[in-house]
């Protein structure tokens, strides 16, 4: 594994906190729920809505507004590409599994194949301070996609 | 213990990098790199002096303060005493005016308390004039330290009294226009900070005090940021009220005090009751000593006092003008180093004009935490967020930024390894 910054800031992180995929809210058709979540640390802030479809077994699409430093753009970039399709036990094994990689302090080796560009956040948990900006989106989501469960 | 530098030397890079012998801390490395550490502003470092007389405290006088007649007391009690003396002279204070606090932010909180007991009609006929109701304003600025805000909001929802602020400009500095239309007869309470935290501005205090005292207002003055880096006499600026915290300048965390006018801390009402603070209690009321006494309840904050005295006598040994002249040095340097760089806003004061060593920026592309994280990485620690001034950030649009800020150990060289890092900053992420 890389060591110091690069191993934070790989080019796929600084690529995703520019494209920022999901970024504006969609009007949303099918059953859903908004979450908003807040670092009062950095000032980080982000209002998602996670969209299910209508057996709302699957999430459907993720969209996102907010503003913070490129670590938690970069991830709530990446979670909107990564879990529109999943069905909601799987989702919810892998917000645990990336939460637990980045409670880690680098020991755990995420699995690529399961976390696509995910696995680009194992760097990141070797910098404890900015754990919380790699979270912020997918609280966010987790919270949102439990609510779209049971929303009306 | 004696001092690397001989009483009174003028801080230039020379006598600086002399003076770090007696900070063991700044001699180490961060990352790979020598510690620039401009995050003075958040928390200074401890001289060997100030760790050495909580540590002779603890070995040879440790017990209780104002409780016992036995010897170790008496000189405990001796100790705690001599350090009031030397921080209430330090600060052109008599000793009977200034409070031990945990912080700035507790001696805030202990006079909007005892304001609101006023309010409540505790502390008999000669508190009444601190009483705050309906239709009263209690006025503040728009550049408060969270510390220096949240307590009037509390007082204000508690009194049924009506929060007003002065205004900025649009660099973050106090709208002075302004403030004579806010502070009006309505006025009972006019808090401001004396050295913006986040802007770098040092307030025009004579000018704010003169519009309290033509409208009767009480004047109460954060003192957080000048007192470590200026020559401060409350007497001399007349202010009411004033608190600072220890930690800010060279002493440990968990000591702080306020500053009161004698006269009117002998009116206010107590703030935190219980042991120490009394003289005579029955099971329905009690009596209390005079002051500093009565608003300290409590087991005190006894090593930590002595360590802020010994931090107050290191100051002293190189002079607080000397300070205050190597400071402004510092923060024109820093001024003028961010001024040439592109995409990058100084916040506060622009060069030339007058500040205090700390200055913050808006990076244009980049948050605050990424540039943060960048300049960590070269050693170099500077405090990102808001710094506790939400609404000082919004009114300048931003919700973060990044602040370097200097003191007695910093060199030319800190400011020009910070302004060197801080030009890659935008390159790196591409912006």
């Amino acid at each position: 594994m890389m060591s110091g910054l690069e191993s934070l800031y790989q080019e796929i992180i600084l690529d995703h906190s520019k494209r920022r995929l999901g970024e504006g809210l969609v009007e949303a058709s099918h059953p859903h729920a908004d979450n908003h979540q807040y670092n009062p640390t950095c000032g980080d802030e982000i209002n998602l809505r996670v969209e299910l479809d209508d057996a709302r077994e699957k999430i459907e699409k993720i969209s996102w507004e907010g503003d913070g430093c490129s670590i938690s753009m970069a991830a709530a970039s990446v979670l909107s590409e990564t879990a529109p399709g999943m069905d909601l036990k799987e989702f919810q094994e892998l917000v645990d599994q990336f939460r637990e990689m980045l409670h880690s302090r680098g020991k755990i080796e995420p699995n690529e194949e399961v976390f696509g560009d995910a696995a680009a956040f194992a760097g990141v948990s070797k910098f404890v301070a900015r754990v919380k900006c790699a979270m912020l989106s997918w609280v966010a989501a987790e919270q949102a996609a439990k609510e779209a469960t049971v929303s009306e | 213990m004696s001092y690397a530098l001989e009483p009174n030397t003028p801080l230039t890079n020379e006598s600086v990098t002399k003076l770090k012998e007696d900070f063991p801390i700044l001699n180490t490395e961060v990352n790979g790199h020598p510690l620039t550490y401009l995050d003075s502003g958040a928390t200074s470092q401890n001289p060997l002096q100030v760790i050495n007389a909580e540590y002779d405290f603890y070995t040879k006088y440790n017990s209780a303060v104002h409780r016992g007649a036995h010897t170790l007391a008496v000189e405990s009690t001796d100790l705690f005493e001599d350090a009031r003396a030397t921080v209430a002279n330090f600060v052109g204070a008599q000793e009977n005016e200034l409070v031990w606090t945990a912080n700035a932010t507790e001696a805030l909180n202990l006079v909007t308390y005892a304001l609101g007991n006023a309010s409540a009609g505790i502390g008999g006929e000669q508190a009444k004039k601190f009483a705050l109701a309906e239709g009263d304003e209690i006025v503040v600025t728009e550049q408060e330290h969270h510390a220096n805000l949240i307590p009037w909001q509390i007082l204000a929802q508690k009194t049924g009294a009506t929060l007003r602020w002065i205004p900025l400009e649009s660099n973050g500095t106090l709208n002075y226009e302004e403030a004579e239309k806010v502070i009006t007869e309505k006025a009972k309470v006019v808090a401001f900070t004396h050295v913006s935290n986040v802007a770098g501005s040092i307030t025009d205090v004579a000018t704010l005090v003169k519009l309290a005292r033509k409208v009767g207002a009480f004047v109460v003055l954060d003192a957080c940021q000048s007192v470590p880096h200026l020559p401060v006499d409350f007497h001399a600026l007349d202010v009411d009220f004033a608190a600072f915290s220890g930690h800010k300048m060279l002493a440990p965390t968990g000591i702080g005090a306020l500053y009161g006018k004698a006269d009117l801390l002998a009116d206010l009402p107590v703030f935190l009751t219980g042991g120490s603070m009394i003289t005579k209690v029955t099971m329905t009321e009690a009596e209390f000593m005079a002051p500093p006494t009565k608003f300290e309840a409590g087991t005190q904050k006894v090593s930590q006092a002595i360590g802020l005295a010994a931090a107050v006598r290191y100051l002293q040994n190189i002079g607080m003008e000397n300070v205050h002249a190597w400071e402004a040095q510092l923060g024109q340097r820093l001024a003028e180093g961010i001024e040439s760089l592109d995409g990058v806003r100084l916040l506060g004061p622009a060069a030339g004009q007058e500040r205090a060593g700390l200055a913050s920026i808006h990076v244009d592309g980049v948050h605050p935490h990424d540039v943060g994280q960048l300049l960590d990485t070269q050693g170099i620690a500077v405090r990102v967020g808001h710094h506790c001034a939400q609404p000082l950030h919004r009114a300048l649009g931003i919700t973060a930024s990044t602040r370097a800020s200097a003191y007695i150990y910093n060199t030319t060289d800190d400011v020009d390894r910070f302004i060197e890092e801080l030009a890659k900053v935008r390159g790196y992420f591409g912006v």
